[in-house]
């Protein structure tokens, strides 16, 4: 890699010892993927280290050398949501035990930790931070250093920002230096779809299984999608965004994509069409019937696959203002059908604190109290790590959530009917 | 009969003689290791569900054959986090490219934990078929592995 004079000077431990080893993990990444030479970040970071657990030993270690050697990052960043809200997420005693004692001993020390080196703020916990009601919108073309895998697949598909699929602490590396390696997405190459995935769907598949099935095939390759533009329309509005977060979320997690094109609808598609596809471009066609195999795929990881759920988390990835209006009236309407007057299993949405405060202010927000729902800013995820949540029988809408725990997937159409108590 | 033999690119070097697990398909990096890591365990045993060729596994000290990594971008600190409590495989060798996280791991691995991890990728699909879980093979610091 070409550096130039003062990152050699960096590398040669000439602004010290902990910036010289980061510089030396950076060049070391990139050259593996053949990058050249290290690229400005633009925009503000987002990490996705967001989880005191006791036994992440490595991270402290490191971002106490960091704050000891005075470094901090070059923008602001926000990081993933908290793992525990015992206010809206009661648990037991002996899960409060787990919960600080033991998984996230070290919660509090590690958020004063990023506070030192340049987190945003203390509503800065979310996993969507690219909503408009966070702010943390990189622009078309911005160079990040963000991990979270869900952030990282929005930002480069729909934003058209360039990102890698960076590991925690990379993240802080990249947003510490103001640089990262440039290689694979960050360049007009690695940005062309490898495969041409053809929806030949009777209606708008649920996002969730169309993202898994996609992720499942392509891995980390590229897909642009055609077809999809058919139910999503040619326009980028609050709906459209919030179907691609969950997209996106599932092919990231049940997959690797980092980046994906939809024709006639996300900025590269739009402005280069099918020129975004390779040559020798690889297709696979999804039909209904391959979305229901995909789904039918899915394990069932419960010990007693016939348990009444005791608990729903819906909004992994967290819930936009548009979806928390969406539910409200989804399950309005399936507590009519039921005769009921709250939710007949435990259920938690997740948004953004952000989120939340806007969503307060709407009717919504009063009748999805009423109906006993909870919302929180907790990571559903962090929560069923816990080895005693892992054992209850949990359900989600989350493909995300299914992949990492032992909840069990249902479709938004099913899982309202379930929570709302409809036979 | 002749050895099968593989040569990949080595990121981390290492020789090593003992046992491959294989994994066909895309290894979840968060989901295999995150269990075990929380448990404070002695081994790994791999706890996703998703991967029929590695749940309940027993990871630690093996050569894992695999075509990549997949899933949460924490992956790469999963990695660091395995090597740093001494529990991780001994080494990771790829039929592809090694993927962005499990390249930051086995680097933060190597120039934070002073870890041995040895990572050798572009190995050929080949691998994923011809070496199976429990044959012995041999690992040189060149890249060359050795079906035994």
């Amino acid at each position: 890699m070409r550096l130039t004079a003062e990152e050699k000077g960096i590398l040669e431990g000439k602004e010290g010892k902990t910036k010289a080893k980061i510089m030396q993990t950076l060049v070391e990444f990139g050259e593996v993927f053949g990058a050249k030479r290290l690229v400005k970040v633009t925009a503000n970071g987002h990490l996705v280290t967001s989880f005191g657990i006791g036994l992440l030993k490595p991270v402290y270690r490191i971002m106490d050398e960091i704050i000891d050697a005075g470094l901090k990052t070059k923008y602001p960043f926000t990081v993933d949501p908290r793992p525990i809200d015992y206010k809206n997420v009661k648990c037991g005693l002996l899960d409060k035990l787990i919960f600080s004692k033991i998984m996230y001993s070290q919660q509090k020390h590690y958020e004063e930790q990023l506070s030192k080196i340049g987190l945003r703020n203390k509503d800065s916990f979310t996993c969507t931070t690219y909503l408009s009601q966070v702010g943390n919108v990189p622009k078309y073309g911005d160079i990040l250093s963000w991990a979270e895998s869900s952030a990282v697949v929005f930002a480069n598909s729909v934003l058209g920002a360039r990102c890698n699929r960076n590991s925690g602490m990379l993240d802080i590396f990249g947003a510490i230096l103001g640089k990262v390696p440039e290689f694979g997405l960050l360049t007009d190459e690695g940005r062309k779809a490898t495969w041409k995935i053809e929806l030949k769907t009777k209606t708008l598949p649920e996002a969730q299984i169309l993202g898994s099935a996609i992720g499942m095939k392509v891995m980390e390759e590229v897909p642009y999608i055609v077809g999809l533009d058919k139910f999503l329309g040619k326009e980028l509005n609050d709906d459209v965004i919030s179907y691609l977060k969950d997209f996106g979320a599932a092919t990231a997690s049940n997959g690797a994509v980092g980046l994906y094109h939809i024709e006639n609808l996300t900025p590269e598609a739009k402005k280069m069409g099918k020129a975004l596809m390779v040559e020798n471009v690889k297709t696979y066609v999804i039909d209904d019937k391959e979305l229901e195999r995909v789904y039918k795929s899915y394990p069932i990881m419960w010990k007693n696959q016939n348990a009444k759920p005791s608990l729903c988390f819906i909004g992994c990835p967290h819930l936009s203002l548009g979806q928390l209006k969406n539910w409200t009236t989804m399950i309005e309407e399936n507590l009519q059908k039921s005769g009921r007057t709250k939710v007949a299993v435990r259920t938690i949405m997740t948004c953004a604190p952000d989120v939340l405060k806007e969503f307060e202010k709407t009717e919504e927000y009063k009748k999805l109290l009423s109906y006993k729902v909870k919302i929180s800013s907790i990571c559903p995820l962090m929560y069923t790590n816990n080895p005693i949540a892992g054992g209850k029988p949990i359900i989600t809408n989350s493909n995300k959530l299914r992949t990492y725990s032992k909840a069990r997937y249902y479709k938004d159409q099913d899982i309202v009917k379930i929570i709302c108590g409809v036979k | 009969m002749s050895k099968k033999v593989f040569k990949g690119r080595v990121i981390c070097k290492g020789s090593y003689e003992g046992e491959a697990v294989v994994s066909r398909q895309g290894v979840n990096t968060l989901a295999t290791f995150q269990k075990s890591a929380l448990k404070n365990a002695k081994q790994v045993i791999c706890s996703d569900q998703n991967n029929k060729d590695l749940y309940g596994k027993n990871l630690t000290g093996v050569a894992l054959i695999l075509p990549q990594t997949i899933g949460s971008t924490t992956g790469g600190l999963v990695i660091q986090t395995i090597c740093q409590m001494g529990i991780n495989p001994s080494a990771l060798l790829f039929s592809q490219e090694i993927d962005s996280l499990a390249a930051s791991g086995v680097i933060l691995a190597k120039n934070w934990e002073n870890s041995k991890i040895i990572a050798i990728d572009k190995l050929g699909d080949d691998i994923l078929t011809s070496i199976k879980t429990g044959d012995k093979i041999s690992i040189s610091e060149d890249g060359t592995v050795t079906l035994l």
